[in-house]
């Protein structure tokens, strides 16, 4: 846990330099691309620190758990959908959002509906 | 609302993320992980759609479709049925990612060759987990058309159609304006994701779903640098690690490299296996009264599933043994191995929904330690998970697989229908072992006679 706080907070860190080196410079592009590395590379770790710890019971849950989290994408999806500059864009963003919305509200239901039924001993 | 606003309510939902799964780490903190992560989840949403000038309509037709065929499936899904429901999500966040990607290129005004890279990727990477999903849900779900396919040059075509991707999206960083080369990346990949699933047999599909869960993951990531959002890349990042490790722990529990799994074939080199009749020559059959009798007995008794139980729909007659022998002071304890089932801790979801406590669910390592003490072991449609020859026999195909050493206890039980080699193809020493008896029935029948018998006597 303590790793992991300590992951937390230089992913913080890291996040704010990012965004503080993105607006500072004029071609940000590649400051904002190496932020996002920065995070990507700090979450895996964040990631692989909980997951191992992660009892074999679970292990089922756990993918379709994450699976549901994958899910984020949606974020993007309704962006797409609620401001695609073209017809095509706002239909590929429609499908995206279907798509990822069904990710989404199976992945984390039936999780629930899986996690219900491990129970203590009577 | 405010960009910095926003972007501070993501870092929330990524961190609900977080906590959500450290939540998983223990049965009694699992159901509130996930109520905490799927919080986060609506955070993000709600303040997504709190952005001015989105157009609702389209917006509220998706997320109720969606909602609904989700819910629908989530409710219906049988608990055996598991894994080709978890491919079929996977398969659907890869393609959401590659569609916005899609959607981000058709829309940029000028993009970054940073960006570009990334579309590319997402596009690739989404597509391949949505193709090479569906054939894996299809193989699951045994759909006739969906057959193993293995032809010579395969990998060859599979390297072809990635490299050639690859080119492309090389390609699509020169001339952004050519939206159909992204069409074309998208295209190739579907067919790369068809090409390197298709070849997989039944016992790998718990490693195929497994890196699948992790190309959904890197698809979400790849799409967070394509639209500058930090919470698809974090969440990206823990699923693409998530996948990663539950596809090493497979492997290792098959004691196979990922190479092996995905290119290579299994067994083969049946000459230096010991003939079926030579192994089988003092074969000890039993009858369910003895069994019951030896039970009766025992201080403690494990019990060594495999997916062959699953398919006896044998569950709840295990249940209601193991709940009898609780009732008379007997410890009752399962071994599962990490490929009892069709994926990652299958196997005890699938004990878990016939209310066996998840206190007496052992894994691999655990019952290992304490299985010497047992005084009857079960086995009940396992079958190369408990091959003692992957341990003693250094020229056996399955050499080195870690297995639950049942021939350790006192007593094995072994319920099977006939002497038939597992997946690997391979005759079962233990089988004919001093100490082994075989119960030839059909699971189901067989569980539920040992319980009339345990009552009568």
């Amino acid at each position: 846990m303590g790793n992991l706080l300590l992951l937390a907070d230089q992913a913080a860190g890291a996040i704010g330099a990012g965004a503080q080196a993105a607006s500072a410079s004029g071609d940000g592009h590649l400051t904002s691309l190496v932020a996002g590395l920065t995070v990507f590379v700090l979450a895996t770790f964040v990631g692989v620190e909980i997951i191992t710890k992660i009892p074999p019971t679970l292990h089922t849950p756990l993918m379709s758990g994450s699976n549901a989290i994958s899910g984020i994408t949606l974020v993007g999806a309704l962006l797409a959908a609620g401001e695609g500059a073209t017809t095509v864009a706002k239909a590929l963003g429609v499908v995206a959002v279907v798509l990822a919305t069904i990710n989404v509200v199976g992945g984390f239901l039936v999780t629930h509906r899986m996690l219900g039924m491990f129970r203590r001993r009577k | 609302m405010n960009e910095a606003v926003r972007d501070l309510v993501y870092l929330v939902a990524a961190s609900l993320f977080i906590f959500g799964i450290k939540g998983l780490t223990h049965p009694r903190t699992a159901v509130r992980g996930n109520l905490i992560a799927a919080l986060g989840m609506l955070l993000a949403v709600v303040v997504t759609l709190a952005k001015q000038g989105l157009h609702w309509e389209l917006i509220a037709v998706g997320l109720v479709v969606g909602s609904i065929l989700g819910a629908v499936l989530a409710i219906w899904i049988q608990m055996t049925a598991m894994p080709q429901l978890v491919a079929l999500f996977n398969g659907f966040g890869g393609g959401a990612s590659a569609l916005v990607a899609g959607a981000y290129l058709l829309q940029a005004e000028e993009s970054a060759p940073d960006v570009l890279v990334a579309t590319a990727l997402s596009g690739l990477i989404g597509a391949v987990t949505f193709s090479g999903s569906m054939v894996a849900f299809g193989k699951l779900q045994g759909l006739r058309f969906v057959r193993d396919v293995r032809f010579a040059g395969q990998q060859f075509a599979n390297g072809v159609l990635l490299v050639g991707s690859l080119a492309l999206a090389w390609w699509l960083v020169q001339r952004p304006d050519l939206g159909w080369i992204y069409v074309l990346i998208v295209l190739l990949s579907l067919a790369l994701g068809v090409g390197l699933v298709i070849s997989i047999g039944g016992a790998d599909m718990p490693v195929v779903i497994a890196l699948l869960n992790s190309y959904s993951g890197l698809a979400a990531a790849a799409t967070g640098f394509v639209v500058h959002n930090n919470i698809l890349i974090i969440s990206g990042a823990l699923v693409g690690a998530s996948g990663v490790i539950l596809t090493r722990i497979m492997c290792v529990a098959m004691n196979r490299s990922l190479p092996n799994v995905l290119f290579g074939t299994m067994g083969g080199d049946a000459g230096a296996v010991a003939g079926a009749d030579e192994v089988y020559a003092t074969v000890k059959s039993t009858t369910p009264e003895e069994v019951a009798m030896l039970l009766e007995s025992a201080r403690y008794v494990v019990i060594v599933p495999g997916y062959g139980m699953a398919v006896a729909q044998a569950q709840h007659a295990v249940s209601d043994l193991a709940e009898l022998l609780t009732e008379q002071g007997i410890r009752v304890e399962f071994g599962i191995h990490p490929v009892a089932g069709r994926m990652p801790g299958h196997m005890n979801v699938l004990l878990a929904e016939a209310d066996i406590p998840y206190e007496v669910l052992k894994d691999l390592d655990e019952i290992n330690a304490t299985i010497e003490q047992a005084d009857v072991a079960i086995v009940l449609g396992a079958n190369d998970v408990v091959n003692p020859a992957a341990r003693d026999d250094p020229n056996s195909p399955i050499a080195g697989m870690p297995i639950i050493n049942v021939d350790k206890a006192k007593t094995v039980v072994v319920i099977k229908r006939s002497l038939a080699p597992g997946f690997a193809g391979i005759p079962n020493p233990l089988f004919a072992k001093e100490n082994t008896l075989m119960l030839f029935a059909d699971g189901r029948k067989a569980v539920m006679d040992i319980l009339t018998a345990l009552k009568e006597g």
